[in-house]
């Protein structure tokens, strides 16, 4: 069978499919195991709990806006802050971030789909769930307070706050099976794409000559394994502690609170980087292209990558230096923080030597990747600060570590994700996003970015502890924290310019056709959107840029290899 | 004098010696964010008022002038490299040269910063082991810190007594050194002792006993409050210091253990409020010395009027907060535990003058 009539077949398919009554489409996405898909619900699904924690956010910016402010109460703005932490991180960060690793492992490989299509199904459809069960609660859970109640006891519910008798009623339940649940999905997903990128590459694509997103979603997804599974163990204890009357960490009974931080930490430290792996992966696809050089010093960012992910698995207690760990295991985990720092630091030189002596386009992808560059040398510099166990027992638990860590999420990882959205964009829907309201989207919420999160910082070096509902007027907060809660309004605003992009260039965007920035991996030789199956014929590849080389016959990437 | 105290005066004088630092402080940060419209900020990290807080001020001037320098040195190249090779429309369609790498470079940017981040490591290392792992001297006045949703336990156990939410210390001086030393637990949930102008934060841990100290050179009133997350009133669990002098400690030391008055000649109203403190719930959770009040969950009261607030720092302490407390603490505290005490307004009246007389 020709190659000709496998594509008009595939083509032909799909007509079909699409043509049939709004009850197909439903059903055809409901029962898909195609990777394309699931990527793009978990983008979708991901994309409506960002609007949702985001409305929490708001909130909290009103409440503390100004001093002994009672906007809401007490109670309701520790469900706020609890429900926005967990929905932000495990129900918006994870998911955007496999749904991207779904959409490009496989393209980006050469390959027709991942490794176990039903599994990443089952994968999504459990960590979905998770999300709607944590949101239930609100209707669900008989709380102390009303008939319905979200969780209150922050995101990283230490014990023994979650113990029975501090959190009776149902609503720490539903917080402990939702990061369950989700848990389980989140390892299920981490192991496909482990397997995918393992078994299923295309000829010639040898590991050294994977794109560096590949490798980054590989230490990623190792990473999930390790981190995930401790989280989704302690949370199975203290379900136990709740009902059936162990005593892990009940301090009551002589359980031990400290070891509720350890597993809490040992996942959660794992899972920034678990998060900012894949921001390193956007941002080593788009730099390169939109600076017109191939990335500076592949091999070293590679070695960087893992020896992040390793040495991410030691630093965990530096969350801990208040708990009274001791001198030593304070100092251990000072220089295990610290050395992370290298690493960092050599990929944020390898960036800038990728733009030295290239031709930079500052498309919307690239303005994207430059806040992100400036951003995260700010956030890694915080975090040398908050690495200083003396400094740190100042500045922990203080607005500035809550500036700090929004610095990498926001800062970061959500500018990559931008950067990826407006980088994709055309891949996935066959339209390019409007230039136009992509530069308005990315000033608007720059400067609400800097207003936001530059300002945060002070109150926290002021004495201003998070996770308060309201604070004395006499500190000198008051003022910082209305120019945070301003920049809030701002930052929305851009988001929602993002939102509107996003639908409206999906109907009037100008078409895309297969390659718009004269790209060099394997995605951008397939049709946008990528048909099912993604290539017809699999491709074989020769160097680290299959792209360059059809496009530079006379001096293609594989003679230097 | 023995070696330990030796070790407080050295660090106390060398924050003095370390003034060239604290001009950079002043030039940097302090004017910036040092100040609010009334002055400095009681809380602020950078006014440091004890040896543990100014050696990480130390600490945190030279972290912070090496992150400024990294700053400046890499956000500069950047700026500078974008501009300079931005695309320019005459570059026509060529693409620019590919380079892919060397070894050389990449040996040079991962050296140089092993050698800041041992530097640091050695510096913070040396901070961490002054602070927490100086022995203590044995005449070291001790305060057991106890943390309960939402207020403080202090107890002196060699001077014989109990008190709340306000901590009584004596400052400290190069001539005459005198760390109080806190030990420190919790009753129920996980809290963290944070007074910013005296030492960084230690949190209090159900099963498990912390140590920290503090030595304020300066008599006076130092705030902070709780720092980890332990409930609805979370934010309403402040901690407020009273340095004093040694002869004003002194003073305050021998009023705290009296037992509680009991004369309440001229005073009718406080009589009968006691005998309605006594026969209501009231001593389920409250203790006053001297009486049969022994419960220990709620604050111990025996000079609950020597106090300058109630509710751990949340509001006056005035007898019209006092009986508003009474009626419904959770009209000014939502969330704290204490229950409505729904007496009628004779009942209300006569616990406050019975309350307000506790000095």
């Amino acid at each position: 069978m020709s190659t000709t009539r496998v594509v008009d077949q595939i083509d032909g398919a799909l007509t079909a499919r699409q043509a049939g009554p709004p009850l197909n489409v439903v059903y055809e996405w409901l029962t898909t195991v195609d990777h394309k898909k699931i990527g793009l619900m978990y983008i979708g699904y991901a994309l409506v709990f960002l609007l949702i924690a985001g409305v929490e956010a708001m909130l909290m910016r009103i409440q503390l806006a100004v001093p002994n402010n009672h906007f809401v109460s007490p109670q309701v703005f520790n469900q706020l802050f609890t429900m926005h932490g967990t929905t932000m991180v495990f129900f918006v960060g994870m998911p955007i971030l496999f749904g991207f690793g779904n959409y490009l492992v496989p393209l980006m490989i050469g390959a027709r789909d991942m490794a176990f299509p039903r599994l990443n199904a089952f994968s999504f459809w459990v960590s979905a769930f998770a999300g709607f069960l944590l949101y239930f609660s609100y209707v669900g859970a008989s709380g102390l307070y009303a008939a319905g109640s979200a969780p209150d006891v922050g995101w990283f519910a230490y014990a023994p706050l979650t113990a029975k008798v501090f959190s009776p009623g149902h609503s720490t339940d539903y917080w402990t099976l939702a990061v369950f649940l989700s848990g389980i999905g989140s390892i299920g997903t981490a192991l496909n794409i482990v397997t995918t990128i393992v078994c299923m590459r295309c000829r010639g694509m040898k590991m050294s000559r994977m794109p560096l997103l590949v490798w980054l979603y590989l230490v990623m997804s190792s990473l999930v394994f390790v981190t995930v599974s401790p989280l989704t163990a302690a949370q199975i204890m203290l379900t136990l502690d709740r009902y059936l009357g162990s005593h892990f960490f009940d301090t009551q009974a002589g359980g031990s609170a400290v070891l509720w931080m350890h597993f809490f930490w040992i996942f959660g430290h794992p899972e920034v980087y678990v998060l900012v792996l894949p921001a390193f992966a956007f941002v080593n696809e788009i730099i390169p292209v939109f600076s017109r050089k191939a990335i500076f010093g592949y091999p070293a960012m590679v070695a960087a990558s893992v020896g992040i992910g390793f040495i991410s698995l030691s630093v965990w207690a530096h969350h801990m230096f208040t708990v009274g760990l001791g001198a030593a295991a304070n100092t251990f985990f000072v220089f295990a923080t610290m050395v992370i720092s290298v690493p960092t630091g050599i990929k944020i030189f390898n960036w800038l030597a990728t733009i030295w002596g290239g031709k930079v386009i500052f498309a919307t992808p690239m303005i994207f990747c430059v806040g992100f560059l400036f951003q995260f040398l700010v956030a890694g510099l915080t975090g040398i600060m908050l690495a200083a166990a003396p400094f740190d027992w100042q500045l922990g638990n203080s607005y500035f570590v809550v500036a700090h860590f929004h610095y990498v999420l926001v800062g970061a990882i959500l500018y990559a994700l931008f950067a990826a959205f407006y980088y994709w964009y055309p891949k996935i829907t066959g339209r390019m996003m409007s230039e136009t309201l992509g530069k308005w989207h990315f000033w608007l919420f720059t400067l609400g970015f800097h207003l936001t999160f530059d300002f945060m910082h002070i109150p926290g070096l002021l004495g201003m502890p998070r996770r308060i509902y309201t604070y004395e007027a006499n500190r000198g907060w008051g003022g910082w924290n209305l120019l945070v809660s301003i920049g809030a309004v701002v930052q929305a605003i851009g988001l929602l310019i993002f939102v509107y992009n996003l639908l409206v260039s999906y109907f009037r965007g100008k078409a895309a056709g297969h390659d718009p920035w004269d790209a060099w991996t394997l995605e951008w030789s397939t049709p946008s959107p990528p048909p099912d199956y993604n290539f017809a014929v699999l491709p074989h590849v020769n160097s680290r840029r299959p792209l360059w080389d059809l496009k530079h016959p006379e001096d293609p990437d594989s003679d230097y290899e | 004098m023995s070696l330990f105290t030796r070790r407080h005066i050295t660090a106390c004088r060398k924050h003095r010696l370390g003034s060239r630092r604290e001009f950079w402080a002043a030039v940097c940060c302090v004017p910036l964010v040092g100040r609010t419209a009334d002055g400095q900020s009681p809380t602020s990290i950078f006014a440091p008022a004890a040896t543990p807080a100014h050696s990480i001020f130390d600490l945190s001037m030279l972290v912070l002038s090496i992150t400024l320098a990294i700053f400046l040195i890499v956000a500069g190249l950047l700026l500078y490299a974008l501009i300079r090779y931005r695309h320019r429309p005459e570059d026509a369609l060529r693409e620019p040269a590919q380079v892919y790498g060397s070894n050389q470079i990449e040996l040079s940017w991962t050296v140089i910063p092993v050698l800041i981040v041992v530097m640091l490591f050695l510096t913070t290392a040396r901070v961490i082991i002054g602070t927490q792992a100086i022995p203590k001297p044995e005449d070291a006045l001790t305060v057991t810190v106890i943390g309960h949703q939402f207020w403080w336990e202090y107890r002196y156990p060699k001077l014989g007594i109990v008190t709340a939410n306000e901590l009584h210390i004596p400052v400290s001086s190069s001539a005459d050194s005198n760390p109080t030393y806190l030990n420190m637990s919790s009753a129920d949930v996980a809290h963290s002792f944070w007074v910013p102008r005296l030492a960084g934060k230690t949190d209090l841990i159900p099963n498990r006993v912390n140590t920290m100290w503090i030595d304020p050179q300066q008599p006076g009133l130092y705030l902070g409050q709780c720092a980890q997350y332990c409930g609805a009133q979370h934010a309403k669990m402040l901690l407020r210091v009273y340095a004093e002098s040694p002869a004003d400690f002194a003073a305050w030391v021998s009023r705290q253990q009296q037992p509680a008055r009991q004369d309440f000649a001229g005073n009718p109203a406080a009589a009968e409020g006691q005998a309605v403190f006594m026969h209501n719930a009231c001593i389920n959770c409250h203790a006053v010395s001297g009486t049969v009040a022994t419960g220990r969950f709620g604050p111990d009261l025996t000079h609950l009027a020597s106090r300058d607030t109630i509710g751990s720092g949340a509001i006056q302490n005035t007898p019209e907060n006092l009986r508003k407390w009474v009626d419904d603490p959770n009209s000014l505290k939502p969330g704290c535990l204490m229950p409505a005490m729904h007496l009628n307004d004779r009942d209300l009246d006569a616990i406050t003058a019975y309350l307000a007389q506790l000095r």
